[in-house]
This record gives C-alpha cells, sequence and structure tokens, in this order.
C-alpha cells in the first residue's frame, strides 16, 4: 500500500459514476426576467420621449455647446472649483490637525468651526460674504505709535468671484475637516507609537506616517466632496459670477432656448464629473496600494505615473 | 554628557555598568496605580526577561522605559541619562520634544502587533527613521538596512509591504527597523504573542542571536522557555510590583513566592 491519494479514499466504482451522472440544474429567477424587461421597457420609452420631442431641440444645443460664453463660463466653473477644493483641503487639514490635537482649546475652537460652517446653508454663506460690507465698511490694520499700515474699502476687494471663493472654501473647508479628522482616527494608534519608539516627532509622525495612511480613507469622500463642490458652485450665480450656469442663464434670458441651455450645462457638468471620477479611481489605487496583495505591473506603472510621494524614496 | 552621568551615579547609586536602572517606579491613571514602585537594574548587554499575568503592569513598565508613558513617581534611568527629564539641583524638568526624540531613538521597542508602517515597503520602514531623525545619507542608509535585513533573514523581501508578510517575518522586520537605529537597549512587549505559533521560533532564533552578539533587552514574554534558555535575569511581577527576581534556571525550577509557583505551573 502507497499512501492514499486523497481522490482515492473510498469511493467505490459504483457510487463515481453515479456521482459524475449528476448536473445542477440552475435556479429560475422569474423576478429578474422580469425586471430587466421592465428596465428596458422603460430605457427605451425615455430614450424615444428624447429623440422624438422637437421642444428638446438637440440641433440648438448642439450649437452652443462650445459658444465662446460657455466656455468662458465652463472655465470659470473649473477655476472655482480647483481653487475653493484646494483652499478647502488646506484649511480643513488645519482644522482636522487641531481638533486631535492635545490643546482643548483648539479641538473646541475646530469643533465650533465644523458646527457653524457645515450647519448654516452654503447659499446664506456665499450671500452674507458678499454683502459683507453693510457689516464691515473697512478693513484696516493700525498700530498703537505706528498709525494706520494700510486700509482697504470692504467693496473693492469683495468682488463677485472673491467673495465666492471665500465663502465656499470655508464652507468646504468645514466638510473637509471632518472627513480628514476622520482618517486620523482611522489609522491605528501603534503606527504613531511605533514612530514615537524610534524617536519621530509630533510633527513628522503628522507628514509622514499618520496623513499618508489617512489618505486611503480620506481620498474617497475627497472625490464625491469634489464632485458635490463642482456642481455647488452653481450657486455663485447668486452674486452673478459668471460661472457655467451663470452664462447659460444670461443666454436663454434673452433667446427663450432656455430647455437647449439647460442641456449644455447639464452635458458640461456631467462631462466634468466622469474625468474627475476616473481620475479619482486613479488617485485611490495609488494610495491603497499597500493594501492590495502583489501586481507588480500596475503597481510600478501607477507609481510611475502618480508619483505624489517624496522625492527621497 | 558624560558628567550627567557620573553625576547620576554618585547620586542615585548606580552601578558603572547600568543600562536600565529604576528606582521606585509608579505609574497612576487617575485613581488606578499600574505600578507601585518598581526596582530594576538591567546591566548592560545583559537580558532581562518580565513574566507576569496581564494586567500586571509589565507593558506599563516597559513603556515607561522610553517615556512612552509618564511616570507618576521614582526615577528610571537609561544608560544613566534620564530620558523625559533634565535633573538640576532637586527639579525634574521635562525636556523639549526634540530632545526626547533623540533620547528615545536610542532606545528601540518592539510591540506585540509589529507596528510597521504599513504604508511603506519593507526597505522603507527601515530607512525611514534613519534618514528622518538622524539625517543619514539615503545610500548609507540603505547599505546599513540590507545588512540587517540579510542578518534577520529577509533580505529577499526590501520590495515586500508588510501585509504581504506573515506575523514572524513582519516581527523581524520590526526588529530589523529598530536596529536600524543602532539602540543602547530593546525593549520587547510580548513580541510573540500575536504569532502563530508555528513562527514564534523564527522570532525568537532572532531575539538570540541578538542577545548572543551583547544587545541588551529587556523582554516582556510569556515564553517561559526562552527566558529560561537566553535570559539573564527573570522577573516576576504581579499587581504593579515585582514579587520575584532571579536566575531564569532557578526561579522556575524553585520558585521562592506562592504567587510566582502558581503562574509558573500555569503557564508551563
Amino acid at each position: 500500500m502507497g499512501v492514499a491519494h486523497p481522490t482515492e479514499i473510498g469511493v467505490e466504482p459504483g457510487a463515481a459514476a453515479a456521482v459524475s451522472r449528476l448536473t445542477v440544474v440552475p435556479q429560475r429567477r422569474y423576478g429578474i426576467w422580469i425586471g430587466t424587461a421592465l428596465a428596458l421597457l422603460l430605457a427605451f420609452l425615455i430614450i424615444r420621449a428624447f429623440a422624438s420631442n422637437p421642444a428638446f431641440a438637440w440641433g440648438t444645443a448642439a450649437g452652443y455647446l462650445f459658444h465662446p460664453s460657455i466656455m468662458r463660463g465652463l472655465g470659470n466653473t473649473l477655476m472655482l472649483t480647483v481653487i475653493i477644493m484646494l483652499l478647502g483641503i488646506v484649511v480643513g487639514t488645519v482644522i482636522a490637525i487641531m481638533r486631535v490635537s492635545p490643546s482643548p482649546v483648539l479641538r473646541a475652537f475646530s469643533g465650533v468651526y465644523v458646527w457653524f460652517f457645515r450647519g448654516v446653508p452654503a447659499l446664506i454663506q456665499l450671500i452674507f460674504w458678499f454683502n459683507l460690507s453693510l457689516l464691515v465698511r473697512e478693513i484696516s490694520l493700525s498700530l498703537p505709535f505706528v498709525g494706520t499700515l494700510f486700509s482697504v474699502r470692504t467693496n473693492d476687494f469683495m468682488t463677485p468671484f472673491f467673495s465666492a471663493v471665500v465663502a465656499l472654501s470655508l464652507c468646504e473647508a468645514g466638510y473637509m475637516a471632518e472627513i480628514i479628522r476622520a482618517g486620523i482616527k482611522s489609522v491605528p494608534s501603534g503606527q504613531s507609537e511605533a514612530a514615537s519608539a524610534l524617536g519621530m516627532p509630533y510633527r513628522m509622525i503628522l507628514k509622514r506616517i499618520t496623513l499618508p495612511q489617512a489618505m486611503r480613507f480620506v481620498l474617497p469622500p475627497t472625490g464625491n466632496e469634489a464632485i458635490n463642490l463642482l456642481k455647488m458652485t452653481s450657486l455663485v450665480t447668486f452674486i452673478a459670477v459668471d460661472d457655467l450656469f451663470y452664462t447659460a442663464q444670461s443666454i436663454y434670458a434673452r433667446t427663450f432656448e432656455t430647455i437647449p441651455l439647460l442641456i449644455v450645462v447639464a452635458f458640461w457638468y456631467l462631462a466634468v464629473v466622469s474625468i474627475m471620477s476616473v481620475g479619482q479611481h486613479f488617485l485611490e489605487r495609488h494610495f491603497g496600494r499597500s493594501d492590495v496583495r502583489r501586481d507588480p505591473l500596475t503597481m510600478r506603472a501607477l507609481r510611475n505615473a502618480v508619483s505624489l510621494r517624496g522625492v527621497t524614496r | 554628557m558624560s558628567d550627567v552621568r557620573s553625576e547620576n551615579r554618585a547620586r542615585f547609586g548606580v552601578p558603572a555598568n547600568s543600562m536600565v536602572f529604576a528606582r521606585g517606579v509608579r505609574k497612576t491613571y487617575g485613581q488606578l496605580e499600574v505600578l507601585k514602585g518598581v526596582d530594576l537594574d538591567v546591566p548592560e548587554g545583559s537580558v532581562a526577561c518580565i513574566i507576569g499575568p496581564s494586567g500586571s503592569g509589565k507593558s506599563t513598565f516597559l513603556r515607561c522605559i522610553n517615556h512612552l508613558e509618564k511616570l507618576s513617581g521614582g526615577i528610571l534611568l537609561v544608560d544613566s541619562q534620564f530620558v523625559g527629564y533634565d535633573l538640576q539641583g532637586d527639579k525634574l524638568y521635562e525636556v523639549k520634544d526634540d530632545l526626547l526624540c533623540r533620547r528615545r531613538a536610542e532606545i528601540g521597542m518592539l510591540f506585540q502587533s509589529f507596528n510597521l508602517f504599513s504604508h511603506m515597503t519593507v526597505m522603507e520602514n527601515l530607512i525611514e527613521a534613519p534618514t528622518q531623525v538622524r539625517r543619514i545619507p539615503l545610500d548609507q542608509a540603505k547599505a546599513e538596512a540590507e545588512v540587517l535585513l540579510r542578518r534577520v533573514g529577509l533580505a529577499d523581501k526590501v520590495d515586500r509591504y508588510p501585509r504581504e508578510l506573515s506575523g514572524g517575518q513582519q516581527q523581524r522586520v520590526a526588529i530589523a527597523r529598530a536596529m536600524a537605529m543602532k539602540p543602547k537597549v530593546l525593549l520587547f512587549d510580548e513580541p510573540t504573542s500575536a504569532l502563530d505559533p508555528e513562527l514564534v521560533g523564527e522570532v525568537l532564533q532572532v531575539m538570540r542571536d541578538l542577545a548572543e552578539s551583547g544587545m541588551t533587552m529587556v523582554v516582556v514574554t510569556h515564553e517561559i522557555g526562552f527566558a529560561r534558555e537566553i535570559g539573564d535575569q527573570l522577573v516576576f511581577m504581579d499587581g504593579g510590583v515585582i514579587v520575584e527576581r532571579g536566575a531564569p534556571r532557578e526561579m522556575i525550577a524553585n520558585p521562592q513566592s506562592p504567587r510566582t509557583r502558581e503562574f509558573l505551573s500555569r503557564v508551563l
């Protein structure tokens, strides 16, 4: 007797034949078939309605797609989104670090900040900053014995664009602070403990150990925030910043081609959101790479493509 | 610096070859007294093993040595120097963060859960502190890291991430990472407790090699066999105090205190 191979153990020829005759009949999922049919029907009806209804005026919409004003509006929308998102991340990171700081005063300050800027609707904050001159006529810096260093009338610098940036950045920072704080909290405490034991100071631990690991948790919600923000910038229409929506509005106010222009606006928002989603996917892959089992080719390619980390390594 | 050392030696009666010197170390969390006066001497080049039931304060004591926990009372000197304080007259001034970090860098620590930086490869883990804290040139740090990895038998894992390694391999990398700072003493906080039984041996082997190379080590462990074989002294802690101490072989064979006897009978 040799060593028994697992398949040899106690299987009689007759039983083996009986087993091999068996076939599996898949479960019949009638509900899924019906659902699929309904969804296809619905899709057909919607497409037909969109294609056949002349009020959509697809031709007109296509004509406005690359209209110079629309392009300028799109440019402003993108610029606003980028500037506000960057400021929101910077301010949000500072607020988040304050929230995990050992000082109770800093923690309380950042807590109140988040409470206020997340609690008041963005539109109201926006209009508030735009009307700051009603509250503060001029902003000046005076020192005793030296006199006034500079003084500027609020109306001179609180342009619509500038108020939009200030208002939405502060608001966005409130959301980002919570996301980043949750990310910092998600890093196991053993990581910073080990870093301390190696002699790394607090700031170095934050910068090199905690924040990079928090990135993996922070990125997906940040991508969502950026997408939300892109759409939220359409609020600046209320204070006459000529963003994508505002330029479209000012065209259809003249020509009454409301629906085609809204289609143009929707198209551009969708296009930008789609591009952002792809970018987000790659960023997540990059920062999640220590999480994934080894896949050298894509890892190397991604690391070379999106090298966000320090040059030292 | 050596001035401070000889001054401390004269003042507190620290033996000349002392690496860790603890007298009356107390630690309280609010009402809870975790350490109730611990005395310990670990001479340079020796291995002290600390055993005891969970909650006996042995891990807390270990964390006091590199000032991850502040003492509530008593003194603790590493290489005849305070870690978190400067002594002037009768006052212990808490030192600034950068000095504390510099002193801590000379005390290596290993954890039950390894705590390798999970966003870095093995090599990046090893060179992080030398290049960032000590400002050693990258090439030199890498060369030294390779030597250390060879020593723990993981030279082929340089580009791996911690998650891709077994627990035993992770702990060996962690030991190499601690050694990369050329510490005067290594503290082990239950280094094999989180490991599958078949992986314990490889970590103990690395620790055995370190001990034979003359490294000073303080090891909190449940591995009585390791303590008997490698330890120069064995310390049994319970309820925040040291109940019994002695040469490992004799103490394990013939414990004096009934609490030690009971504990040993449960773990052996």
